[in-house]
């Protein structure tokens, strides 16, 4: 019963004097919780370890040691080469997420240690246009794990993405194409390569590099999968089975290595480099 | 009976007066005979004026048009002393994707493509043309097997999309695709691709990473169907969805083999008989051999790793990329 004179409490409060965004609901377990006290768990809701999806800043702050991450060609822009106009151009759609969610693309790359290890990071931000790839993507994460195979340090990627970008059309799905390629170099050498998928994790980046990890990592809960599943249900005309697509059903069917909680990443990271490239350490 | 697409109608009812013509004169009444010459070159007219001008969407309908022909029917026309191969030695044979070696102009290759079904069983057997994960590792198993031999692989795409199924999901549609994608970019044997008829994305690609990409004059290739992007973009419900949506959706999303030229995505176009690839399959058949005898040739004395870098270097210099000048 006290949940409910919480929530009732909550409810009144926020109309008076809370002031918005102090406190949270959480997308899983649905409680409110207070804002700060997710922050300070790392994205994750302390009543059920639910992880909320975080920024790339934010990646960075748990993943790196202090100020070691060194973002490259951070200017790489789309020419927009299909023109594309839906109700807004491409051109605006990608100057408001500019603004709006104060990143120039859906991902970034840069050197970075973790643990002392070097190594080359590239994240995805779901809040740039739901982390789609387009060319500049593609072309962030090709030259990262060229990079990687060129410093001979392991490539860690983090995927976050509903797929390709509708917007760069063709230009987009060949970019599955590249960075697969781009990978296979690595497949080639002795650099690891480390595929960390969070929620949500779709379509032409499931299918393309992120599945493509000598070791496959995934956040709690994330969902991961190539279709969506509001697509399959559509298909099938059937429920879909319970925890489908999450992380711990692509562990179950042996699709990924490992579930490994936020507050235990940093660590794990470190302990696979240790343990496969220790010499990397020595750069 | 022919099957005509909606914006084929008025050659529709052209031809059909000309067939009810032809049925009722034994050949000896000039009058009806020269009537049905007459009849038949404004049907030919007619349609070189509705094929003068087709938009992508309806491009798109002629991609799917159920009579053309698909991978087994080229196969059937074009390769000699053909062997179909099945299965992925892991879970099943994908039926709607066929692989197996043969020959073309004498030369033995291996040939692998997505085979849509013809009729309401071979439809459902082949699951309308899209894969499941065991068919692309089948499609996988083939082209190891053709590097071994120095076979060069050839595939011909035409499918809707990889399978959206909870058992696709679960042997890991995804990571079959993705593995494909790495493998056709390091596998030390010329490799083509000629997409036939649809290329729906990620499905399509799964079996297209090579050193030349052609398509055929009308077939499609595309990030997404027309009909899926118009429902993200105009949020509407399918059943508010017209024709008129998926046409702007078609156009704005460059899936034409002619807008794919221009954009350099693919390499070649294959021509096609006037209304199509079904009015005349020989025709298409023959062009598709010597597409592949001739770019065979054109790759002839290559290296293999001078052919597997240039292949790395063709993919990846695609991409519009351009620097902003305002950082965040
Ligand atoms: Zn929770």
């Amino acid at each position: 019963m006290a949940w409910f004179k919480k929530k009732k409490e909550l409810k009144t409060e926020k109309k008076v004097k809370i002031p918005e965004g102090l406190w949270v609901k959480c997308d899983n377990c649905k409680e409110i919780v207070y804002k700060k006290e997710i922050e300070k768990n790392r994205q994750v809701c302390p009543k059920c370890t639910y992880h909320f999806r975080i920024s790339s800043r934010e990646r960075l702050r748990i993943l790196a040691d202090d100020g070691s991450f060194a973002e490259l060609d951070a200017d790489l822009a789309t020419t927009d080469p299909l023109e594309f106009m839906d109700n807004v151009p491409y051109a605006k759609r990608i100057a408001d997420n500019r603004i709006k969610s104060g990143l120039n693309e859906a991902a970034l790359y840069g050197d970075i240690l973790i643990k002392g290890f070097p190594a080359v990071l590239a994240i995805m931000d779901f809040s740039f246009m739901g982390g789609s790839m387009g060319s500049v993507v593609g072309e962030k994460i090709s030259r990262a794990a060229e990079r990687a195979l060129e410093r001979r340090v392991p490539l860690i990627t983090i995927a976050s993405s509903g797929g390709a970008r509708m917007q760069e059309g063709m230009f987009s799905l060949m970019q599955m194409a590249k960075v697969s390629a781009a990978i296979g170099r690595l497949r080639e050498s002795d650099v690891l390569y480390i595929s960390v998928l969070a929620d949500p994790t779709f379509g032409g980046v499931t299918a393309s590099f992120a599945m493509l990890g000598d070791i496959i990592v995934a956040e709690p809960r994330s969902l991961i999968g190539f279709a969506g599943p509001r697509v399959i249900e559509q298909t099938i005309k059937q429920q879909l089975p319970e925890n489908f697509q999450r992380a711990e059903f692509l562990l179950e069917h042996g699709m990924i290595d490992l579930v490994v909680e936020r507050q235990e990443l940093k660590d794990t990271l470190a302990k696979l480099i240790g343990n496969f490239m220790p010499g990397a350490a020595a750069k | 009976m022919a099957y005509y697409l909606e914006f084929e109608k008025p050659l529709e009812d052209l031809e059909n007066k000309i067939d009810a013509l032809k049925r009722l004169s034994d050949g000896s009444d000039i009058d009806i005979a020269s009537e049905i010459k007459n009849l038949e070159k404004k049907a030919a007219d007619l349609r070189r004026e509705i094929y003068s001008s087709v938009n992508p969407w309806q491009k798109t309908l002629i991609a799917r048009h159920p009579e053309r022909p698909y991978t087994l029917d080229y196969i059937g026309l074009i390769a000699e002393d053909f062997i179909e191969l099945h299965g992925d030695r892991r879970f099943a044979d994908d039926a709607a994707i066929v692989g197996g070696i043969g020959k073309i102009g004498g030369i033995p290759l291996m040939i692998i493509g997505h085979q849509k079904g013809r009729g309401t069983k071979d439809r459902i057997q082949r699951n309308f043309g899209q894969p499941n994960p065991e068919g692309y590792r089948k499609a996988l198993r083939l082209m190891k097997l053709a590097e071994r031999f120095k076979r060069p692989v050839v595939t011909l795409i035409d499918t809707p999309g990889a399978y959206p199924g909870i058992g696709a999901e679960e042997r890991g549609q995804a990571e079959a695709i993705a593995t494909n994608l790495l493998e056709m970019s390091r596998l030390k044997v010329p490799v083509l691709s000629i997409v036939i008829g649809e290329g729906g994305s990620g499905g399509a690609l799964g079996l297209s990473v090579g050193d030349r990409l052609a398509m055929l004059e009308h077939a499609v290739y595309s990030v997404i169907s027309p009909e899926g992007c118009a429902a993200i973009l105009w949020k509407k419900g399918s059943g508010e969805l017209g024709q008129g949506d998926f046409a702007r959706a078609a156009t704005a999303l460059k899936l034409t083999a002619q807008d794919l030229k221009a954009h350099k995505i693919i390499d070649d176009i294959l021509p096609e008989p006037l209304g199509g690839a079904h009015r005349n399959p020989e025709c298409v058949g023959r062009k598709i051999a010597e597409y592949i005898l001739k770019s065979l040739e054109s790759l002839q004395g290559k290296s293999m790793s001078k052919l597997v870098d240039e292949r790395y270097k063709k993919l990846r210099k695609i991409g519009g990329l351009t620097q902003i000048q305002n950082l965040q």
